[in-house]
């Protein structure tokens, strides 16, 4: 018998019940929950006269919606009325289901992806869902992690479970060592670029080799975080020291006795060294240049020291016209080097890159220099604790000598959903995960880079190849 | 959830690739605590400009299509976000079938909770119910989930392939949570087994 992947075990230790078809009951050990996907399932749970089922599984708060400016007024205060309804409509939700609510105020409020595994909420080996499609970001702790829609949202309130077709394995092994100022979203972007945004339909992928296991919790978060770019329901890193060190003391990991049985479990969650992928590719970091995309899709990628690729080029009529299309959108000519788009707009935060170590990154670039005159740039940190530990840092002070709007936490400009969003034509380089069209505002053109690349174009203007940019000691 | 037997309609061509749920229904209208009313929003970036005028060029603002019920897309519909207001949206506007190569995991799931059927099909069928939907209001295209059929404007049948315990939960109509929850007592005995594991 040949040997299981890291997916195949914890699926099989979450199994409750197979049918004749093929359909799995998969037990959920931790449910997130946020204020936009959530009202209709808790009206589905009233409706139907129905509980949930464990309650003390499910941490709840507003991220979507938030205001990332000044909050003393508190909830009431959000000017918005649609907005300020879903929040306290979560609240009341919370409140009466019993479960725990994160407040607004409260230090550890921030985007859920954030604070889950900031609070130790987010283990290893576990299952974990959340009606938002960015939870494969808790894979990066050998977590089984996946979005899921309203409905199985108030299945899983229902009944801590999901019905799930087993997917299959994908192995994506990242070898060699990446070049200074090539981060975690660098390997992402190249990742999406080489199997395009559907190329992860119906895996779950597995990011192995030297690249994956010399990067920090937070880069880790970063690549997984991006697993569903690439299609796939979920992404995974095998659990490891630096996962043990970032998660012993968490508020909400296990302690004493069960800290040490868990990381014994948690030591047997690897693909064992026969298990068989249905699918394997190799990529070599030490090859990587810093990326951005050029146009609506995150498999839109290029090389900064590259240029606008030319439709012209391209062969398959769909692919031509799809290119056509997202140039247009982004008022983009053919053959313009990246390094002369001149841009409007830099977003620091998001669920992808709003980590402490992100903020470090982009401050060491922002240190000392100015953000061009022609450029408006925020930066939003994932938690209440991230923006504490950053100001405490002074990095706050960096990045307001510097010109960034220094914000409140939440996901802000990623989705737009709040007053942070692009005016038409307005050009953004963004250290979010979606390019799409309007994602960051009606007629918005969002390019996706890595913090130290924002903060780049931030000070200069326009694109910048960070290797030649030079940074204060 | 309604049921989803035959379904004989117009079906309007969407020929892009990888529409995202971001397109479906943009996030300004999101802030919904119903599910609800989304129809009049679906695509709306695509369908209205920013004054609110309708894009007469985009396909469901054509007179053959307003009435569309089926809908032929590019590959990898759905993708991003996991917004549950993408088929809300759709099925508030009367599309109760979609026909492409792939689609987006979660948006797939989320079809099947709210009485779509997303269709499967090789490249070259999907491209042949494409060109049969740019005819217009005679592009009737006749679905049957028993018999895991479409019927063409021309006469011609497709197969399609479709899992059978989503056949079952379409066809009857099905609340999948009551299912589940007949299977509490498999549900009670894995939590039993939990205790071993304390900090799950």
């Amino acid at each position: 018998m040949t040997g299981t992947t890291l997916y195949d075990k914890i699926w099989n230790a979450h199994m409750v019940d197979e049918q004749a078809d093929g359909n799995c009951l998969l037990y959920i050990d931790r449910h997130l929950v946020h204020e936009v996907t959530s009202p209709q399932a808790f009206e589905g749970l009233r409706m139907t006269s129905r509980k949930v089922r464990a309650p003390h599984k499910v941490l709840a708060l507003a991220d979507h919606n938030i205001p990332t400016t000044d909050r003393t007024g508190g909830v009431d205060a959000i000017a918005d009325p649609e907005s300020k309804l879903q929040i306290q409509t979560l609240e009341k939700n919370c409140a009466e289901f019993g479960i725990e609510y994160v407040a607004m105020d409260d230090i550890r409020q921030g985007i859920v992806h954030v604070t889950g595994p900031e609070q130790g909420f987010t283990l290893p080996g576990l299952t974990i869902v959340c009606g938002d499609s960015h939870t494969s970001t808790h894979g990066a702790f050998g977590a089984l992690a996946h979005g899921i829609g309203t409905s199985e949202v108030e299945h899983v309130l229902a009944t801590q479970t999901l019905i799930q077709s087993k997917a299959k394995n994908f192995r994506i092994n990242v070898v060699g060592e990446a070049p200074d100022y090539i981060t975690a979203k660098d390997i992402a972007l190249a990742i999406i670029g080489e199997i395009g945004t559907a190329g992860g339909t119906g895996y779950v992928l597995e990011y192995a080799g030297p690249a994956i296991e010399a990067l920090s919790m937070e880069g880790r978060m970063t690549l997984c975080n991006m697993s569903i770019e690439a299609g796939a329901r979920a992404g995974l890193v095998a659990p490891d020291e630096k996962t043990y060190a970032f998660l012993e003391g968490r508020a909400k990991a296990p302690k004493g006795e069960d800290w040490d049985e868990a990381v014994a479990y948690w030591r047997t969650l690897v693909s064992d060294a026969d298990a068989v992928f249905d699918k394997e590719i190799t990529i070599d970091a030490s090859d990587l240049p810093p990326l951005v995309t050029w146009g609506t899709s995150p498999q839109d990628v290029i090389s900064i020291a590259g240029a606008v690729p030319n439709p012209a080029d391209i062969a398959d009529e769909a692919r031509r016209k799809s290119t056509e299309r997202a140039l247009d959108y982004m008022g983009l000519k053919a053959g313009t080097p990246m390094q002369e788009v001149a841009i409007d707009r830099v977003f620091i935060g998001s669920c992808t890159n709003s980590r402490i170590e992100d903020l470090r990154a982009a401050a060491a670039i922002a240190k000392g220099k100015t953000v061009a005159s022609r450029v408006s740039a925020m930066v939003v940190p994932g938690s209440g604790l991230i923006k504490q530990q950053a100001e405490k840092e002074g990095l706050d002070k960096i990045f307001i000598e510097a010109g960034f709007e220094w914000r409140e936490p939440g996901c802000s400009m990623c989705l737009a959903m709040n007053a942070d969003k692009l005016a038409p034509g307005e050009r953004c380089a963004s250290t979010s995960n979606r390019n799409f069209e309007g994602r960051q505002g009606r007629g918005g053109r969002t390019h996706l880079v890595s913090p130290e690349m924002a903060a780049a174009a931030a000070v200069t203007g326009h694109f910048t190849d960070i290797r030649n940019l030079k940074v204060e000691g | 959830m309604q049921k989803f037997n035959q379904l004989t309609g117009i079906a309007a061509p969407l020929d892009i690739l990888n529409v995202d749920t971001d397109m479906i229904i943009p996030k300004q209208f999101l802030k919904t605590i119903q599910r609800s009313g989304l129809g009049k929003n679906l695509f709306d970036e695509m369908r209205y400009t920013p004054e609110g005028d309708e894009v007469p060029d985009f396909v469901l603002n054509q007179s053959a299509y307003r009435g569309a019920e089926i809908l032929v897309a590019g590959d990898n519909f759905g993708c991003g976000s996991s917004r549950e207001h993408a088929p809300w949206a759709l099925l508030d506007f009367g599309i109760r079938c979609i026909i492409s190569t792939s689609y987006a995991d979660i948006f797939y799931n989320n079809c099947f909770k709210n009485g779509i059927l997303p269709i499967v099909l090789p490249q070259a069928d999907v491209d042949k119910l494409m060109d049969d939907a740019k005819r217009g209001a005679n592009a009737t295209v006749t679905i049957d989930l028993e018999s895991q059929t479409i019927q063409g404007p021309d006469g011609g049948t497709i197969s399609f392939e479709v899992d059978a315990f989503r056949k079952k939960c379409l066809l009857e109509g099905l609340d999948d949570i009551g299912l589940t929850m007949k299977k509490g007592a498999a549900i009670d005995a894995y939590e039993n087994d939990l205790a071993a594991q304390p900090w799950r």
